[in-house]
Formats: structure tokens, C-alpha cells, sequence
């Protein structure tokens, strides 16, 4: 079944496995989600999605004052006309349409619907690195620090021929914007799910939000909203 | 610096304690330690111990390591250990040392007479 979380990218640190091995780890804090909508193939989307909020939208400061921050009036009026507060984030979750009557709106999606060991995609923007040269953006090797190399440390070199074909060919790596991109790390692993559940036994509730530490890095600034699904090509 | 709260528990979980069962002596630089460390080989483990003098340590909270040095058949061999890891099972402080310094790296550069250290006495 397709599953997917949003959440905070807290930052890094390291932890020991159990048998003493150092890992990396990014530290993501999410949840829950909400089911705000759905989409079905039969109907005029032609495709069967879940549409899941995350983050309570908040009012302005001023007393009296309905609008929320960062969304209009036509936004809030779609969480009213559901019965449901309104979210700052809305993301879509592709599901197959028999799967699309296990859910409802206004259903809570909690933090552990990821486990321990799970293969995961994340995904994120990028930092964004500004107007950068070659050397950051495209990992060329520039020149010489020294050897009677003059003015030309970080450059890129030459970007095409001669008369022939006299033109620049399309697609030739240049200095530019760099980053500020929606990025995809794949294969992640899921190390650790700290999740506080209230209650024992049955009547345990799931935790609504919680800590993920992936492996390895995830894309972005710290705070920056981050996507985690099932992984697409689990490998291994 | 602490980047998020939720991290400084996240690291303060992966503290060993810091008395009781588990906990290390208190030790530093130029003191001499002996690490019992678990190996495990081929699914058998076993405890190897790494005795030489501590050249300091570094890091803070669950990233804190420190550098043993010995001299192991006329050459100069050192470890790194991360304080906090699970492998270390033991640790004895076989002798303090008095130095002046918290980073003794000049050890590296001498041999024999000249890199011993004195043995600090309190009276």
C-alpha cells in the first residue's frame, strides 16, 4: 500500500547500532497527516489520489482578524467546506482506487506509519546556493592554484570549437542558479522511529507525530519541509 | 551548540551512564587507560584490551572520542574511540599522568626516555 509522511528536517547527529557501528543519521520530525481529500479515477480528476494536510495553518496575530497566514480566502473556504481546521502544507499520495475507500476525510495519519528498517524515498528543496561557477555546480576541477596559471583558478575552460560548428552546443554545463530545487534522495534507510504512544494494549493510540533518523543526509535547510514515501526501487 | 532540542535528547539517549554499571572511570590526557574493547569475530566475541597512554579527547556529548597511543613492537600505534560506543566494555586508568597540556600530540614526535610522562601525586 502507498504510504507517505511529511515532516521538519531537525538536523544531524550520530547514533551507535547495536553492535557499535557509528551511523549518520538526519533527524525529521512529522506528523500526523490529515486526509483532506480524495481523488478517483472515475470522477473528473481521472486519477485516484489521497490529498493529505499537514501543519495546522495559524490566524493572524490581531484579535478578531479570520484570514490565516499564507493562505487565502478560497483555501481556507475548502478545509471549511469539509468540516476540517486548515493546513499549511497539502501534498498527494498516488493510491490505487480499490485502496481509496480505506480512507477517510478528516482520517489521521499517524508517525508510525513507517517502521524501523524501512527502505524510504525523501524528498525535499534543495539549499539554495544561489548564482554559482562550474566548480560547485557541475564538480569541475578548475585549474592549477599555481604552475603560472593567471586569473583563471575557478573557471570552466573553453565551451566549444572553432568555426565549425561555431555555435555553443545546448546543454553545455555553465556557471548559474544552483540548488532551491526539489531533490529526491533514494534508499534510505529508516534507522530509528521515536514515537511517544499514549495508553497500553488495546486501547493504545497510535503516536500522532514523531522522530524519524534516516540514514545518511536528506535534502535542504534545517526546518525545511521534507517528503518521505516507500521507496520506488528498493534494491537489495 | 545545540542545533534542536529534540536532537539533544535524541543524543542524550545514546549517553552511557555516567555511574553504576556501564559508566567509566574519569580520565583525560596523559593518563594511562586500558580499553577492554569487544571484537567479534565470525559470530564469537571476544574482549581485546588496548593499553597506551591517552593523548586526549575531543567532541562533545555522544561524539566524544579519545586517542590512545602505545608503542607496539618499536612502532607507534594509535587508536580512536568513541567514549560512548557499546563495544567498550571496560575501561581501568592504569596510571595518571601530569601534563599541561589537554592535546598531548608532541608525544608523536618523540621516543624512548623523552616521551615518558610524569606520574601525577596529589599530597
Amino acid at each position: 500500500m502507498a504510504k507517505m509522511m511529511l515532516g521538519r528536517k531537525l538536523g544531524m547527529t550520530q547514533i551507535f547500532e547495536e553492535n557499535g557501528t557509528v551511523l549518520p543519521v538526519t533527524a525529521v520530525q512529522v506528523g500526523p497527516l490529515v486526509v483532506v481529500g480524495k481523488k478517483s479515477a472515475n470522477g473528473k480528476d481521472g486519477y485516484s489520489a489521497l490529498q493529505l494536510g499537514f501543519e495546522a495553518a495559524r490566524k493572524f496575530a490581531k484579535e478578531g482578524d479570520n484570514r490565516y497566514r499564507g493562505l487565502t480566502k478560497a483555501q481556507v473556504g475548502v478545509f471549511a467546506a469539509k468540516k476540517l481546521e486548515p493546513m499549511k502544507v497539502i501534498r498527494e499520495l498516488r493510491v490505487d482506487e480499490a485502496d481509496l475507500d480505506n480512507y477517510e476525510i478528516g482520517q489521521v495519519i499517524p508517525a508510525d506509519t513507517f517502521a524501523e528498517g524501512d527502505i524510504i524515498d525523501v524528498s525535499a528543496t534543495s539549499k539554495g546556493r544561489g548564482f554559482s561557477g562550474v566548480m560547485k555546480r557541475h564538480n569541475f576541477a578548475g585549474f592549477k592554484a599555481s604552475h603560472g596559471v593567471h586569473e583563471s583558478y575557478r573557471g570552466g575552460g573553453a565551451i566549444g570549437m572553432s568555426a565549425d560548428p561555431a555555435r555553443v552546443f545546448k546543454g553545455m554545463k555553465m556557471p548559474g542558479r544552483y540548488g532551491g530545487t526539489r531533490s529526491t534522495v533514494q534508499n534510505q534507510r529508516l534507522v530509528r522511529v521515536v514515537c511517544e504512544t499514549s495508553g497500553e494494549g488495546e486501547s493504545q493510540t497510535r503516536a500522532a507525530d514523531g522522530v524519524y533518523l534516516i540514514r545518511g543526509q536528506v535534502p535542504g535547510a534545517i526546518g525545511g519541509l521534507v517528503e518521505i514515501r516507500a521507496a520506488v526501487k528498493k534494491h537489495r | 551548540m545545540s542545533v534542536h532540542p529534540l536532537i539533544d535528547k535524541i543524543e542524550a539517549q545514546q549517553l552511557r551512564p555516567a555511574e553504576g554499571e556501564g559508566s567509566l572511570p574519569e580520565f583525560g590526557a596523559g593518563d594511562t587507560v586500558r580499553v577492554h574493547y569487544r571484537i567479534i569475530d565470525s559470530g564469537k566475541e571476544r574482549i581485546q584490551v588496548f593499553e597506551g597512554v591517552c593523548l586526549g579527547v575531543s567532541g562533545a556529548v555522544n561524539r566524544r572520542t579519545f586517542t590512545v597511543r602505545k608503542i607496539s613492537h618499536g612502532t607507534g600505534v594509535e587508536r580512536v574511540f568513541p567514549l560512548h560506543s557499546p563495544l567498550i566494555a571496560k575501561l581501568e586508568v592504569s596510571r595518571r599522568g601530569r601534563v599541561r597540556r589537554a592535546k598531548l600530540y608532541y608525544l608523536r614526535n618523540l621516543s624512548g626516555k623523552a616521551a615518558r610522562i610524569r606520574e601525577k601525586r596529589d599530597w
